[in-house]
């Protein structure tokens, strides 16, 4: 905020402040503020038990519970991955390095229908693979593998991409003066790369696992709607919304709403400490 | 630990880093890499090191294949920019090398806690043991980065460009303390630099490289006096060069120098002309010194056949092998009121009295510049004035044919 000591050449007249002050303080609001408010105006809106029995209910138990699942298995596959690659990607120089990078961005530009929609070509019915699955008595699309898969897909840019430029920035050096020091493989990277890079890795984990409990459209295409089998949170509140369920529905979304609060709120924490860390 | 570099090669895609490298250190020798940026000095640091793979040739480690010995823990490396254990304590940085140690040969916690302890004595930080590399000034963080290094009793030290990233003063103060700590310990060290000063100062012998190859190996004193080739005298310090030519009897004369009349006092009767330099003559060197008692360490015989005559109308008017001659700004001999010696004519245009000697830039007619540095008493005498025209000769040269 503006002091009275402050150069009044540098600083624009009061007006402009409050104006363009007021004009994100709206935006902000109406886009974002507003809708997160709603959804929890309409979840309580017959009253706290309605709430509660929307949540408490068969259905959107076992999507809470699938929810879970999956970002129990997604997030710590993506960073074995994230850490792998980015670990490759910034300490090592190799041929195709470029296309691996590109593939990781992948996800990031590839609309999530379209993800979902190649692992149903990919093991659906009429692909090559599909036969065999049949036949083995393995069922990977409109089942949790499907599911599993896509949510992988889509989040696995997250921790990758917040590693690679902090690990780049860092460089080598430490790691060879500990290779030199005789530390082998395993102590430098536990010992040296990942104290590192903890608080930039926990950032991405908190990112990935946000979206892997949050992804609709992916999820949407492989899972076949199956209520209680391959219903997640996202797809429980379309079909409740879909059902006129509009209490239930809101009440299923303001668990994810919850959630996203409390990464916010992490995710604050993290960037103080990183910031403290630095100073 | 003794090392030999057998013809190494390193390319960097189309970059030749290392041309065929040969390079020999002896056990406790202390080495200097010297040479401008891309060089190649560090990359043949990281090649010793292990850090780097060459494409051909070989380290031999006391006899011993580098490449082949599955870890290299007989050598200490210190980087350029520390590359300390951001997240540990000084203390925790020193112990690293001990720690890792697989439990047979790892000493037990007793043992490196006071073997830290020494060592951060000896680099005089045992009292900031606890601190965080962030919270130390950047000696302080390469002195870390060193006791670290010793920490695992390297049988070779490896320094890459270690002052480089300090102050001046802290630079001068670490250079002291590591030919000290080398004086006790006799390790074997190479350290990488690019400055010659450090180099000369601290090293028992300088390699001075240049485009991935070594250009001269020699003591300080060597490289200084007897630079193998025009790249070695450039990068050892400021110079002027002038053309010169060579007569038959091989003796070096100045180009474009002006005619003096002995007889005649008076500067306006020179002209512009061919002239010569002829062998010197002791005599006249002793006679400067005479003259001028205090000039003794600026007239130092000559290291090569370059010096006055007495004879002021050589009959010689160019006609010879062309040379370039070259002559540090302390090597240069300025006059106003000039003797019988070949001279060239140029002009003060800046003056730097700061210092025990005074720097001059002049201007030569033809635009070049000559850089002189003369005894502030010299200067003195001569009472030179911005802008006005000195005869200029070199006392020493060095010509590179």
């Amino acid at each position: 905020m503006a002091s009275d000591k402050v150069n009044k050449s540098t600083s624009e007249p009061l007006m402009v402040q409050i104006t363009i002050t007021f004009l994100g303080v709206a935006f902000l609001f109406l886009i974002i503020g507003m809708p997160l408010v709603a959804v929890f105006v309409e979840a309580f809106s017959k009253g706290f038990k309605a709430y509660i029995e929307g949540i408490n209910e068969e259905y959107a138990i076992s999507a809470i519970k699938l929810t879970l699942l999956v970002a129990a298995i997604s997030v710590p596959l993506n960073l074995v991955f994230g850490i792998a690659a980015s670990w490759a990607i910034a300490k090592f120089d190799f041929v195709g390095k470029r296309l691996l990078i590109t593939f990781i961005d992948l996800p990031f530009s590839v609309s999530p229908v379209i993800s979902g929609l190649i692992y149903v070509l990919l093991f659906g019915v009429h692909s090559a693979l599909g036969e065999w699955l049949i036949d083995n008595d393995i069922q990977i699309i409109f089942a949790v593998p499907g599911i599993v898969l896509a949510t992988v897909f889509v989040t696995f840019p997250f921790i990758a991409r917040e590693l690679i430029p902090l690990m780049e920035e860092q460089g080598v050096e430490e790691e060879e003066a500990a290779i030199l020091l005789g530390a082998s493989g395993w102590q430098t990277f536990w010992q040296v790369t990942l104290p590192n890079i903890k608080w930039g890795l926990l950032y991405g984990v908190l990112l990935c696992n946000a979206r892997a409990m949050g992804e609709f459209g992916a999820v949407s295409v492989v899972s076949g709607h199956i209520k209680g089998e391959t219903n997640t949170i996202p797809l429980h509140v379309e079909i409740l919304y879909n059902e006129y369920n509009f209490v239930a529905a809101f009440a299923v979304a303001s668990i994810l709403s919850l959630l996203a609060l409390i990464t916010l709120m992490l995710k604050r924490a993290i960037e103080k400490h990183t910031s403290a860390e630095r100073g | 630990m003794g090392i030999h570099v057998q013809n190494i090669s390193k390319k960097f895609k189309n970059f030749v880093a290392l041309d065929e490298v040969n390079l020999e250190v002896k056990t406790g020798e202390l080495i200097a890499l010297l040479g401008p940026s891309g060089s190649g000095k560090t990359t043949l640091l990281r090649v010793i090191a292990g850090l780097e793979f060459s494409d051909s040739g070989k380290v031999l480690l006391d006899g011993e294949d580098a490449s082949k010995s599955k870890q290299n823990n007989n050598v200490g490396f210190v980087f350029q920019h520390y590359a300390l254990f951001k997240h540990m304590t000084v203390f925790e940085n020193v112990a690293f090398g001990l720690r890792v140690r697989p439990k047979e040969t790892r000493p037990d916690e007793y043992t490196i806690k006071s073997k830290v302890m020494e060592l951060l004595r000896l680099v005089h930080l045992d009292t900031f043991f606890d601190r965080y590399p962030h919270q130390l000034s950047g000696g302080q963080r390469q002195r870390v980065a060193l006791a670290r290094a010793l920490a695992v009793e390297p049988k070779l030290l490896l320094l890459d460009e270690p002052f480089g990233a300090l102050d001046a003063k802290v630079r001068k103060e670490l250079r002291r303390w590591l030919r000290r700590l080398h004086d006790d310990i006799r390790i074997t060290t190479i350290f990488v630099t690019h400055d010659q000063e450090e180099a000369m100062e601290v090293a028992d012998r300088v390699v001075v490289m240049n485009r991935g190859k070594i250009e001269q190996t020699g003591t300080p004193e060597q490289v200084y006096h007897n630079p193998a080739n025009s790249f070695v005298y450039d990068f050892l310090g400021n110079y002027n060069e002038l053309d010169g030519w060579k007569d038959k009897d091989g003796t070096i004369h100045l180009a474009e120098t002006v005619e003096v009349r002995a007889a005649s006092s008076t500067a306006d009767i020179v002209k512009e002309k061919a002239g010569s330099w002829l062998n010197r003559y002791p005599e006249i060197t002793g006679l400067l010194k005479k003259v001028m008692p205090r000039l003794h360490a600026d007239i130092a015989v000559p290291s090569t056949a370059v010096s006055g005559t007495k004879k002021p109308f050589a009959k010689m008017k160019g006609k010879g092998k062309p040379v370039k001659i070259y002559a540090r700004p302390h090597e240069m001999y300025v006059e106003k009121n000039p003797d019988d010696h070949e001279y060239i004519q140029a002009k003060v245009i800046h003056i730097n009295p700061a210092g025990s000697l005074v720097k001059m830039e002049l201007e030569r007619s033809n635009g070049n510049i000559l850089q002189v540095e003369i005894l502030k008493s010299v200067f003195e005498r001569l009472s030179i004035n911005k802008g006005e025209s000195l005869y200029v000769r070199p006392k020493q040269t060095k010509v590179f044919e």
